[in-house]
């Protein structure tokens, strides 16, 4: 059986009346800790132990290692998420290999958390290469373009 | 009777639909990513069914791929929760195909109700007051009915929604540029370039009432204050709307009433309104066709378990509004990954620890515990903190410890922003209007 909040209140009302601090409650479903708070009241942590059925999560992928040659300027995944070229669907992409780009032209953008977040070039030069296919997903730090710095 | 229910969700919604099937007895699937088979809610239910890869396009905002779990898993009933499919007209249609029970309002009333103009046209023949506007097709259209209906404007996508497809037009000779790139994302967003445009209302709150449908009869829950936004996000809603006249609650509820008997509604369903409580006015915004992310205030203050409820209507049960009462007052606090101190930049990650308040009158809706993991593809809610208490100030007080209380470590939240919230005159006050947010969290960071 699963823990619901009521249980949670009935179990809260046993150790108001008592001078404990701490419960620990540990079933094959779940763990339990209740601690006295600073405020007066409780606090509760929960871990649900995993289903048998449940697939194992999946291991993100590897990004290769991407190597910089001298004179060149990468361009990073400012954060997780999912990469665009273009600001919308059938738009024409933000830049292309050979486009020149100031420090605050925006060349991407991140889909994280249903936002989109532009991402700068971050430096002034000429874009190179074009590191990560559109609509892929990218790790934190991901090498996203290379430019030629100027 | 429902035996077996697919709940076509994940996060914190998922775990709460859970709960409520299990103590009626009812057996839960689960639909989930590949992202969420190791979720706390894949954890809770009794069976989990893989509909695809984390990308919602492919996975949760799948007709196909949601159909094809409830026929495999042999479901009689789909609970959608709130986003994704949930207001989807062709998921309902698709359960009605496959002879499955869809928890929610019928295919018809989910397509007038995600057609921004129609819902207008409905509530205006219902005699709900609109803000002054009209649908426009042309630039020339466009440019008169600003002139006659004065600026600020709005521009609304007839496809959007929830704060998504909207512009603002404060000078007339941005219009056009506005209104085109309006239609354009509208277009690329919805599928629906089509658009209206009212007068925008600087100062009003947003205010919006619990419905409850079961073909026939239509009753009100009480209503809800949501004024409390960033980026039309909202961040804190309270049950009722505090320091609202009773005179124009009245009017409120009775308005909400009959917009859903004007649709012969049936199932858990929102009226939002725009309320001008300085002048005693407000105005019909939009039907939200599902069980809503603050919907726990209203079950604190009722008593009731709406997705019981949901489940109820679904099954054929008959409603009456003398079966429901309010006691007391009751705030919830979205606590998202969203790094507050960073422009609220959205944080994915890993949580490493989670403590959460407990005790009398403080609810936790979550789907987060230790080694919970955050997606990037999802949106940003971590928990709902809801409190009660016999009065406002009451539920403050519980809330002030109760966020005290609370600690989530891997992941950035915004629990300082509530923190904050809660120590300012002007909330404390309560009634404060939807541009309130902005300017306190701008001096805040100031």
């Amino acid at each position: 059986m699963n823990l619901t909040h009521d249980d949670v209140q009935e179990i809260i009302q046993l150790l108001n009346n008592s001078s404990f601090d701490e419960l620990k409650i540990e079933t094959d479903r779940f763990k339990l800790t209740l601690r006295r708070a600073g405020s007066g009241g409780w606090t509760q942590e929960t871990q649900t132990a995993p289903s048998e059925r449940a697939a194992a999560a999946i291991a993100p992928e590897k990004s290769a290692a991407v190597t910089l040659e001298p004179g060149m300027v990468a361009v990073h995944a400012p954060l997780v998420g999912t990469f665009y070229r273009a600001p919308k669907p059938g738009a024409e992409p933000f830049v292309e290999v050979g486009s020149q780009v100031e420090e605050d032209t925006v060349v991407a953008i991140i889909e994280t958390m249903k936002l989109m977040n532009s991402v700068p070039s971050g430096a002034r030069g000429t874009i190179a290469e074009i590191c990560v296919n559109n609509a892929e997903f990218v790790e934190h730090g991901r090498i996203l373009m290379k430019l030629k710095a100027s | 009777m429902i035996r077996r229910l697919l709940i076509a969700n994940r996060g914190e919604i998922a775990c709460r639909i859970i709960r409520t099937a299990h103590s009626l007895g009812i057996e839960t699937v689960l639909a989930a990513s590949d992202a969420d088979l190791d979720s706390v809610p894949a954890r809770l239910a009794d069976r989990v069914v893989k509909i695809g890869p984390p990308q919602p396009a492919k996975s949760y905002l799948s007709v196909g791929a949601i159909i094809a779990a409830a026929e495999g898993a042999r479901c009689d009933a789909i609970h959608p929760g709130y986003g994704f499919l949930s207001e989807k007209a062709a998921l309902a249609r698709a359960c009605r195909d496959a002879g499955v029970i869809f928890i929610g309002a019928t295919e018809e009333q989910l397509l007038s109700a995600g057609d921004k103009w129609r819902a207008r046209e409905i509530a205006t023949a219902a005699g709900l007051p609109v803000v002054p506007g009209g649908m426009i097709h042309s630039a020339e259209e466009a440019r008169a009915l600003i002139a006659d209906i004065g600026m600020p404007a709005l521009v609304k996508a007839v496809g959007g929604g929830g704060g998504r497809g909207m512009k603002l037009i404060r000078d007339a000779a941005d219009a056009d540029a506005t209104i085109a790139l309006a239609m354009a994302e509208a277009d690329a967003a919805f599928g629906d370039a089509r658009v209206y445009v009212e007068r925008f209302i600087e100062r009003g709150r947003h205010v919006e009432v619990q419905l409850l449908g079961d073909g026939t009869n239509v009753i009100h829950l009480g209503d809800r204050d949501c004024s409390i936004q960033r980026r039309y996000q909202k961040l804190i809603e309270e049950a009722p709307a505090p320091n609202l006249p009773p005179a124009l609650q009245s009017r409120l509820r009775e308005a909400a009433v009959a917009y859903g008997k004007a649709l012969g509604y049936r199932g858990l369903g929102t009226v939002e309104f725009l309320v001008d409580d300085a002048r005693g006015e407000f105005y019909f915004l939009e039907m939200n066709a599902r069980i809503q992310v603050e919907h726990p205030v209203t079950e604190a203050i009722t008593g009731l378990d709406l997705v019981a409820e949901q489940i109820a209507v679904a099954e054929g049960r008959r409603i009456k509004q003398d079966d429901v009462a309010f006691a007391g007052h009751a705030i919830e606090f979205r606590i998202n990954a969203e790094d507050a101190g960073h422009d609220f930049r959205p944080s994915p990650g890993t949580v490493t620890s989670a403590v959460f308040p407990a005790g009398e009158s403080i609810r936790v809706d979550t789907h987060i515990e230790v080694g919970a993991s955050v997606p990037p593809f999802y949106d940003s809610l971590l928990a709902k903190i809801i409190v009660h208490g016999a009065t406002r100030g009451a539920a403050i007080d519980r809330a002030r410890n109760a966020l005290a209380d609370c600690r989530i470590e891997g992941v950035a939240t915004n629990l300082a922003m509530h923190r904050a919230v809660l120590e300012d005159a002007a909330f404390r006050g309560g009634g404060v209007a939807t541009n309130w947010f902005p300017h306190f969290w701008a001096v805040i960071v100031r």
